[in-house]
C-alpha cells in the first residue's frame, strides 16, 4: 500500500532503483562470473599441461 | 581474394579471432548505453498517458527482443552442430544459453515493475508473459540439461533437441498479443512503422544496439573458455602465450 | 540421401510436427488462453456460469459513477458492439480513464452485474508526449466537427 504511494510520489527512483539498477547489476555479475570463469579455466589448463610434463 | 570461411569455424582460429573482436563491441557497447541513457532520462518528454513510467521501455524492449533472438540464434547454432558436426557451433550455442536467460529474466523483472504502476498488478498469466516466462525456463532448461550429461558430444546432441523443439515457443511470444485477449499491449515497433515519439525511439534503438554489443561480448568470452576447457588436451592450447606464463 | 540431409530432415520434420502440436493445443485451448472475454462474448452467454472470469475492452464513455455511500464505482466495459456493467469497491489503476482499456475480473451475480475483485487498466502501444497528444485530440475533434458541419450543409 506504501509502496504504491511511494512509487508514485518517486517515479524516477522507482525506475532507477528497480529497473535500471537490476539490469545493471545483472550485467556487472555476469561479466565477473565471465571474467572468473576465464580464470579458473587458464589455471586448469596450466595445472593439466604441468601433470602431463611430467609424465 | 577467396576467404576461407571454415578456416573460422575451426575453434583453433576462431579462439583468436575472437579475442581480437571483443574490445571492438564491449567499447562501442559501454559507449551506446551511456548515450541511450542520456537520451531516454534528458531528452525524451513524459508520456501522456504513463507519465515517467513509461521510461522502464529502454531496457524493457530491447531485452525481450534480445532475449528472442539469443534463442532463435542459439537453437541455429545447436542444429547446426547436430547436422553438421561442428565443434564451434555447439560451443557457441552454449556460451548463448546464459546471456539469453539473463535477458529473458531482465524483461520478465522490468516488465514486472513497470505492470504494477500501470496495470495494476506485478503479473497476470496472460500470453505474453506466460509464454516470456517459458522462455525463461527452456533457457534454464538447455544450461541445466547440458550441465547434466557429462560427455560434451552427447550434452551437446541433447541439448540441441531440446532448444530444437523450444524454438517454437518464440514466434508464439511474438505473435500472442496478436492471436489471444492478452494484457499486453501490441507491438509498438511494426513493419508498417512506429508509433512512438522521435526521441524515444532514438533512445530505445541505441539500448537496443548496446544491448546486442554486449551479448556479443559475453558469448566471445565465454566461448573462448568454453574452447579452451575442451581442447585442453591439444598442443595448440599449451602453446598459447596466456598459458604458457 | 547423406546422413547430413537426413538429419536436417528429420529436424524439420520434428518441428513442424511439434509446431502443428502446440499450434493445435493452443486452438483448443483458445478461450483458456486469452486472458479475458469480451462483453460480446458475455452478451451471447459463452462465458462459463458461475465462475470467476474475466471481461476486457474499453471504459463506456459517461459510464462511470460513484455509487452513494459505499467507496465502490461503477462503470460499463465495451466493445463498441455490446457493453457490459461492472460494480468494483477498491483502488483503481492510474490508467483507469473513460474511453481507455480495461479488464475486470469478478463474478456476475443475480442482479446481473459483474462484481469486480480486481481491475486492471491496460494502455496502448502509442508514445508520445502530452502536446502531440493534445494536438492529436484536437484535430479529431476538428475533424468530427467539420463532418457534422458538412452533414448540417447537405441538408
Amino acid at each position: 500500500m506504501s509502496l504504491d504511494v511511494w512509487m508514485r510520489e518517486n517515479p524516477l527512483t522507482y525506475i532507477w532503483l528497480g529497473s535500471y539498477a537490476v539490469a545493471f547489476l545483472v550485467f556487472a555479475v555476469e561479466v565477473a562470473m565471465v571474467i572468473h570463469k576465464r580464470k579458473i579455466t587458464l589455471r586448469q589448463v596450466r595445472l593439466m599441461r604441468d601433470a602431463g610434463g611430467e609424465e | 581474394m577467396a576467404i576461407n570461411w571454415f578456416k573460422y569455424s575451426a575453434p583453433t582460429t576462431f579462439y583468436g579471432l575472437a579475442g581480437k573482436l571483443i574490445p571492438w563491441f564491449a567499447i562501442p557497447a559501454v559507449i551506446l548505453c551511456g548515450i541511450s541513457l542520456y537520451i531516454g532520462f534528458a531528452v525524451a518528454p513524459v508520456d501522456a498517458q504513463q507519465g515517467e513510467f513509461y521510461r522502464i521501455i529502454f531496457i524493457h524492449v530491447p531485452a525481450s527482443i534480445l532475449s528472442m533472438f539469443l534463442y532463435m540464434i542459439m537453437a541455429g547454432y545447436a542444429a547446426l552442430g547436430l547436422i553438421f558436426n561442428t565443434r564451434l557451433s555447439s560451443m557457441m550455442a552454449s556460451a548463448m544459453a546464459p546471456t539469453g536467460a539473463l535477458f529473458a529474466f531482465i524483461s520478465l523483472w522490468t516488465g514486472a515493475l513497470w505492470g504494477k504502476p500501470m496495470w495494476g498488478a506485478w503479473w497476470v498469466w496472460d500470453a505474453r508473459l506466460t509464454s516470456e516466462l517459458i522462455l525463461l525456463f527452456l533457457y534454464l532448461g538447455f544450461i541445466a540439461l547440458h550441465a547434466s550429461i557429462d560427455d560434451p558430444r552427447r550434452a551437446d546432441r541433447a541439448s540441441a533437441l531440446l532448444a530444437i523443439v523450444g524454438s517454437v515457443n518464440v514466434p508464439i511470444i511474438y505473435f500472442s498479443v496478436k492471436w489471444w485477449n492478452t494484457l499486453h499491449q501490441g507491438s509498438t515497433i511494426k513493419f508498417s512503422g512506429t508509433s512512438m515519439h522521435i526521441a524515444m525511439q532514438q533512445a530505445m534503438f541505441t539500448m537496443l544496439a548496446a544491448c546486442w554489443m554486449y551479448a556479443i561480448v559475453m558469448t566471445l568470452m565465454r566461448v573462448r573458455s568454453i574452447i579452451l576447457e575442451r581442447e585442453r588436451h591439444t598442443k595448440w592450447v599449451t602453446e598459447l602465450p596466456e598459458v604458457q606464463q | 540421401m547423406k546422413p547430413r540431409q537426413k538429419k536436417l530432415m528429420y529436424i524439420l520434420a520434428g518441428i513442424a510436427l511439434v509446431g502443428a502440436a502446440v499450434g493445435l493445443v493452443l486452438y483448443g485451448l483458445k478461450d483458456n488462453v486469452s486472458l479475458y472475454f469480451t462483453p460480446t462474448q458475455v452478451v451471447n452467454k459463452e462465458v462459463p456460469v458461475g465462475r470467476t472470469f474475466r471481461i476486457g475492452g474499453l471504459v463506456e464513455e459517461g459510464s462511470i459513477k460513484r455509487v452513494t455511500d459505499d467507496l465502490a464505482i461503477s462503470f460499463k466495459i465495451t466493445d463498441t458492439k455490446n457493453s457490459f456493467p461492472v460494480v468494483y469497491k477498491g483502488i483503481l489503476p492510474d490508467l483507469f480513464k473513460e474511453g481507455k482499456g480495461v479488464v475486470a475480473q469478478g463474478k456476475i451475480e443475480a442482479d446481473g452485474v459483474m462484481h469486480a475483485d480486481e481491475v486492471l487498466a491496460k494502455h496502448d502501444e502509442n508514445y508520445m508526449p502530452p502536446e502531440a497528444a493534445d494536438a492529436m485530440k484536437k484535430a479529431q475533434e476538428a475533424k468530427s466537427a467539420e463532418a457534422a458541419s458538412a452533414a448540417q450543409m447537405a441538408k
